[in-house]
């Protein structure tokens, strides 16, 4: 077990491991099958068990050093490296390199006479020896329960398995078990019975005319293990199992933001865009323009020089590639600057859990910086509603601890508030944009609102949505006294207010103008009192005037009197009398 | 008629064995009792004990041990056991009981 020994301080718990080199079983298993002993992998036909364990074998032999022995009861030899020769593995290479044995053990019933007493030892010999030969580390037995088939002693057979495992265990490869699911128990032959280290069982299930593969360990004595059922994928690269290895909740959280493509929506977004890792939801109805924010987002990552990858799941790339150029985005040319990798399925064509293992398999080779997924709605279809929800967080997941944005849309139906609740997958993301259509004056309208954005500052505001062929732009909606406008009726609404404003500003100047003459008016007038006043001043002062001399004469002629009596007094009194009344005259004729 | 084709083709059997078991040794014991028995002047018994030669089983698809197979006559017949139940192994071997 020399390949395994660095496993083994890794492990930590000082069981050994022995790597399978299966993507994800490994990290579900905390390092691979317990190294030196027995596993059983059991499942119904069909499921995936010899694979299984051939690709234990052919990792072993290519990555860890392990040469190894397949004994098959069933298949042919020709035939087992016939069937796995489509995913790349090379058996017969192997096998003239001395790294693998094939050994296939043929049993007939009906070539077979039992007669007394005989045990297995035929097997252990055949066994041990194609062992030694190449020095093999790993040794599978596919599937050993067809001996129950060829011999009819079951209480030797059962005697000679139990030696059987404990012989391998002695001899310390690393054994693979296959055995066939049976009615209540794991195999049909109650095999997990003699086999206590680990088992794992294999299922695959049809629902809704879709299969899903699924793996479970079932036990793994002296080893935490992922207890759930896992699913798994078998394609042309071979197997991967998709554990959750992030369940944890432990991802970092970067500070970094990432532009969305369209400058109008990084504003909302404090002027930055979303955060780098961040899941981000588009949801609106069909046609409110879902596709386009998402092609447009691929494209600002492709801009800045990463790398990004389109799930399409409704249309086709050729096609996405020519709508989009209607909105001024050429993504042709990522593509062929390999930055930018499509991925079209039809969601029908298998089981949510293949989607998204895929999905999984793609992104741990393209490595992308962002991803975006066109429609995730369209899942659903693929999986009962329970699932779609577990999948999903496991992607999403999967994304976040590996620092992908990523960009999702679904369709909604109904009204704003039913796509607000409709959506299943809203509490996992991280920012949600809502389109819609807003139907008024005989035109429907694309509007679109940022519901919500954890961890940054964000407009509250509703804007209009227009694709142009310069890409996407967002006005500010009119909100105003007439109530929420866009569109057309938006237009007519500024122009009315231009036109009113106008209106507006020409009666102001009418009023200026107004005023001025006004006060033209009552200036001149001010002036013509003054006039008059000054006039009337000049009277009343020469009035005065005339007063005055009027009493300089009456002064004059009483002095002249006085001087005139003075004269008569000494002339006679009478001359005095006279000039009395002379003096008073004035004053009587002034009074009325 | 049996004796006819007895004769023109003579018995070759072949055990496989590992080690000097018990159960080796009687199904040894017990064939070449039951040859003399049956088969007399027409037989030929290879013990292969694989112990020895390991690397024979694969090729005779040995199983269980100790097995007997019969080459010739065709087609090949395998009897596995100590063959301590020589009705059975007459039956496998397709001999007719001479005794009876």
């Amino acid at each position: 077990m020399h390949g395994t020994e660095p496993k083994q301080s890794s492990a930590g718990r000082g069981l050994e491991k022995s790597p399978t080199g299966i993507d994800g079983l490994d990290e579900l298993t905390g390092g691979g099958l317990p190294a030196g002993r027995p596993t059983l992998i059991c499942g119904a036909a069909g499921c995936g068990k010899t694979l299984f364990a051939v690709t234990f074998l052919h990792n072993g032999a290519t990555r860890f050093d392990e040469p190894g022995v397949f004994m098959t009861f069933e298949e042919r030899p020709d035939d087992v490296v016939k069937n796995v020769s489509s995913l790349d593995y090379d058996l017969s290479r192997l096998i003239a390199e001395k790294k693998l044995i094939i050994d296939h053990v043929r049993i007939e019933r009906t070539e077979i006479q039992e007669t007394g007493e005989y045990d297995l030892e035929g097997l252990f010999i055949r066994l041990g020896y194609a062992i030694d030969t190449i020095g093999a580390k790993r040794v599978v037995l596919d599937t050993i329960e067809a001996l129950f088939g060829g011999l009819t002693n079951q209480a030797i057979l059962r005697a000679e398995l139990r030696r059987l495992f404990e012989w391998l265990k002695d001899r310390g490869v690393t054994a693979i078990i296959t055995g066939e699911r049976g009615d209540g128990q794991l195999t049909r032959h109650g095999l997990e019975e003699y086999v206590s280290d680990c088992v794992i069982l294999l299922d695959n299930r049809v629902h809704d005319h879709i299969m899903t593969r699924r793996l479970r360990v079932v036990k793994y004595r002296g080893s935490s293990h992922g207890t759930n059922e896992y699913p798994f994928l078998i394609d042309d690269q071979g197997i991967n199992v998709m554990p959750v290895t992030s369940a944890g909740l432990a991802h970092e959280a970067s500070q970094e933001r990432v532009s969305t493509g369209i400058p109008d929506l990084d504003r909302m977004l404090g002027g930055k865009g979303f955060f780098r890792g961040s899941s981000i939801l588009v949801s609106g109805m069909a046609g409110s323009g879902k596709s386009s924010v998402l092609a447009q987002f691929a494209d600002a990552i492709c801009r800045g020089g990463e790398r990004c990858i389109y799930f399409a799941l409704e249309e086709s790339p050729a096609q996405i590639v020519r709508n989009m150029r209607s909105i001024g985005l050429d993504l042709q040319k990522w593509v062929d600057k390999k930055l930018l990798r499509f991925m079209a399925h039809r969601p029908t064509l298998f089981g949510l859990e293949t989607h998204l293992a895929s999905m999984h398999r793609e992104i741990e080779s393209f490595k992308p910086a962002a991803v975006v997924v066109d429609p995730i709605s369209s899942l659903l279809s693929a999986g009962a509603g329970g699932d779609v929800h577990a999948m999903i967080l496991r992607l999403i997941d999967f994304l976040k601890s590996k620092g992908v944005t990523a960009m999702f849309t679904s369709l909604t139906h109904g009204d704003i508030e039913q796509a607000m609740t409709d959506v299943q997958v809203s509490s996992l993301m991280d920012a949600w944009l809502l389109l819609y259509n807003k139907e008024s004056n005989g035109e429907h309208n694309r509007q679109l609102y940022l519901l919500k954005s954890r961890g940054m500052a964000h407009s509250n505001q509703v804007r209009e949505f227009a694709m142009t062929d310069q890409g996407i732009r967002l006005r500010d909606i009119y909100v105003g006294p007439e109530g929420v406008m866009t569109g057309s009726a938006r237009l007519a609404q500024e122009a009315k207010e231009r036109e009113q404003a106008s209106v507006r500003q020409q009666d102001i100047e009418r009023r200026a103008r107004e005023f001025a003459r006004r006060r033209r008016q009552i200036e001149a007038q001010v002036e013509e009192l003054q006039a008059q006043l000054a006039e009337e001043q000049k009277e009343i002062d020469q009035l005065a005037g005339e007063a005055v001399g009027e009493h300089k004469r009456a002064e004059d002629r009483a002095s002249m009197a006085r001087s005139r009596k003075v004269a008569e007094e000494r002339e006679g009194g009478y001359g005095a009398a006279a000039s009395s009344l002379a003096t008073a005259k004035p004053t009587r004729k002034r009074s009325p | 008629m049996i004796t006819a084709q007895a004769e023109t083709q003579g018995y070759n059997l072949r055990l496989y064995v590992a080690g000097q078991t018990p159960k080796s040794i009687a199904a040894i014991a017990n064939l070449k009792k039951l040859c003399e028995q049956h088969l007399a002047g027409r037989y030929s018994i290879d013990i292969v004990d694989l112990m020895q030669n390991p690397g024979l089983a694969q090729h005779d698809q040995i199983v269980a041990i100790p097995t007997l197979i019969r080459k010739l006559p065709e087609p090949i017949k395998r009897i596995i056991g100590d063959l301590s139940n020589t009705e059975r192994v007459l039956v496998g071997l397709d001999i007719e009981e001479a005794g009876a």
